[in-house]
């Protein structure tokens, strides 16, 4: 059995990869069952569905459930592609203010010495440690005393203050990026905005395509319920949502509905995979 | 003062590059973090102006608010069940992913990434886990004639919380899964080398003597990200076990905050039981990350 790439076949036991296979086995089906699962449900047409004993695989493969969806789509007084232009640009306006501000900030916080930079940082690290769900009824009340109920804002803006991208940035940054390249730029006379876009930024893409990643499964699954009550500004997983909302009769639906949100998101994580994987990779927390 | 203006026109490129940022982070961080505490001393109903109640909001959490008792118990037990397990499970899983084939390796990569990224996928588990003979795991067992009636796995209360664990470790495999796998693959291969010539003789020692001091860093953001993670879990419980479960067996403290807050409009009392979260939350990843220091 050939489970190693050959640098590292090293300290290695057959009786162990067996093992080790068996438990992979066992996890991927774990994983991978559900969601599976998932597509095969929005194939079905609605009789199988309610069938005893329940079928894993659809009998006979139909795409009722998705032009079901698009007539019930067709049938709201808002055409559905004013929920899909209302999602890109919550997540296209909310990642590029992450990634305008934030790769800013990441380059001082990285390449800068300044007063007040550790604190910054701690302060960064620090709100890793508890989970925005905390700070939603506080935040609720800023945006109402902002004016922001019922606008984009209130989703938008939020977002460009997320740290997880900024602190993954400075990593990346502080580990890709020599001090002597921009030393010589410097002595060239680039300014720092001019190093930053110019220089900073083509290095670092992996970490800003990361950064755009992360807001897009933060944003794209954010039904905005809380801060958006105007039919045509509400997002497309919530106006899916409401669909699903009319009953049993909808499963197969609601189970299509499933299936196109959870493609966007893994979609663009197999373009990107690689670039991610390389960003991660600096992730660490050094001891500062 | 004048040393401090001095240093800010120094240094004015730095403090604008950083300025934006840190202004939306104040606002929606560091500020709503004060507001709570301010608010967690009142009484607020959104419509009056707060009222100053003291401590009382404290006081009556803990000594008239039963449902807050129990989803303090929910919360701890849950967290303390899913913190780890997930954080064993994003390694683990990393870590076997890593040994394979880089193809392989990015297909299963994907598989176990996915369920974290797809929005409301998890719903499928309320089809599974149905309470009545439609239910997948209810007709299998049926079938099969392991039970004789369907059980109601999602109102039961001694299943709601072990399939609540399964499902929410189910979508657990996310950011600090990637940061593992990542943290793996930056291992240069010749420390296995120079260990495998050093005399380690098997796989268990070449990850107890290199690869875990190795991934230090990345396993104590991964330990971050997963803590955080595991108190915050709210939504996707109330999806599967209802805004009302069973005697609250699966209602943890986030739930309670969201009813307190949205639905009945009492902020003071909300405020306070979130910031006794996060004092919770940020004094066990204190003790968590003295505890992974010391570590190799």
């Amino acid at each position: 059995m050939r489970l190693r790439i050959s640098h590292r076949r090293l300290a290695r036991s057959t009786g162990g990869d067996v093992v080790i296979l068996i438990f992979l086995g066992l996890g991927a089906i774990y994983m991978a069952l559900p969601m599976f699962y998932t597509i095969c449900q929005a194939f079905k047409p609605l009789n199988e569905l309610f069938i005893f004993p329940p079928q894993f695989l659809p009998r006979h493969p139909t795409l009722s459930n998705f032009s079901d969806l698009f007539l019930l789509m067709a049938q709201s007084w808002v055409p559905v592609t004013r929920y899909l232009f209302n999602s890109l640009f919550i997540v296209g306006a909310g990642s590029a203010g992450n990634v305008i501000l934030g790769s800013l900030a990441a380059y001082a916080l990285a390449k800068h010495d300044f007063k007040g930079r550790g604190l910054i940082n701690n302060l960064i690290l620090f709100s890793l440690m508890f989970a925005g769900s905390v700070l939603v009824i506080p935040r609720y009340l800023i945006i109402s005393y902002l004016g922001w109920i019922n606008t984009y804002a209130a989703l938008v803006i939020p977002a460009w203050g997320t740290t997880l991208g900024v602190f993954l940035m400075r990593n990346f940054i502080t580990h890709m990026i020599h001090d002597s390249l921009l030393e010589a730029a410097r002595i060239d006379g680039a300014s720092e905005w001019y190093i930053h876009w110019r220089i900073v930024m083509p290095i670092v893409k992996p970490a800003w395509l990361t950064l755009i990643i992360l807001n897009f499964q933060q944003l794209w699954g954010d039904q905005g319920a809380m801060f958006i009550y105007s039919e045509e500004l509400k997002p497309l997983p919530y106006a899916l949502g409401q669909i699903i909302g009319g009953g049993v009769g909808r499963a197969g639906v609601a189970a299509a509905v499933s299936v196109i949100l959870m493609a966007v998101p893994v979609t663009v994580f197999v373009i990107n995979q690689a670039k991610i994987v390389q960003t991660m990779g600096t992730s660490g927390i050094t001891g500062e | 003062m004048k040393a401090l203006w001095l240093e800010l026109k120094e240094k004015r490129t730095s403090y604008l590059f950083v300025a934006p940022f840190l202004a939306v982070f104040a606002v929606f961080v560091v500020i709503p973090i004060l507001v709570a505490v301010g608010l967690s001393f009142t009484y607020f109903n959104m419509i009056e102006p707060p009222r100053w109640v003291g401590w009382s909001n404290y006081l009556a959490l803990f000594l008239e608010d039963d449902v807050f008792l129990i989803a303090v118990k929910n919360t701890l037990l849950f967290a303390a069940i899913t913190g780890p397990l997930s954080y064993a499970l994003c390694f683990v899983f990393a870590w076997l992913i890593n040994e394979l084939k880089p193809k392989i390796r990015a297909v299963l990569t994907l598989l176990f990434y996915a369920p974290s990224i797809s929005a409301n996928a998890f719903m499928i588990w309320t089809v599974l886990f149905s309470g009545d003979a439609y239910g997948y795991i209810n007709g299998v067992l049926l079938y099969w004639g392991l039970i004789d009636k369907p059980v109601q796995w999602l109102v039961d209360p001694n299943w709601m919380m072990p399939i609540v664990i399964v499902v929410v470790l189910w979508m657990s495999l996310g950011v600090s899964f990637l940061t593992f796998i990542a943290g793996l693959q930056g291992i240069d291969p010749i420390y296995y080398e120079a260990g495998a010539i050093d005399g380690i003789r098997n796989r268990w020692q070449e990850l107890w003597y290199i690869t875990l001091p190795m991934m230090k860093h990345h396993l104590m953001f991964g330990a971050i990200i997963s803590i955080t993670n595991s108190f915050a879990a709210a939504d996707q419980i109330q999806a599967l076990t209802g805004t009302a479960p069973t005697d609250w067996a699966t209602w943890t403290i986030v739930q309670h905050i969201n009813d307190y807050g949205y639905v009945r409009y009492e902020m003071g009392y909300a405020s306070a039981m979130a910031v006794l979260l996060f004092i919770t939350m940020v004094l066990v990843q204190r003790l968590v990350q003295r505890l992974l220091r010391r570590l190799g």
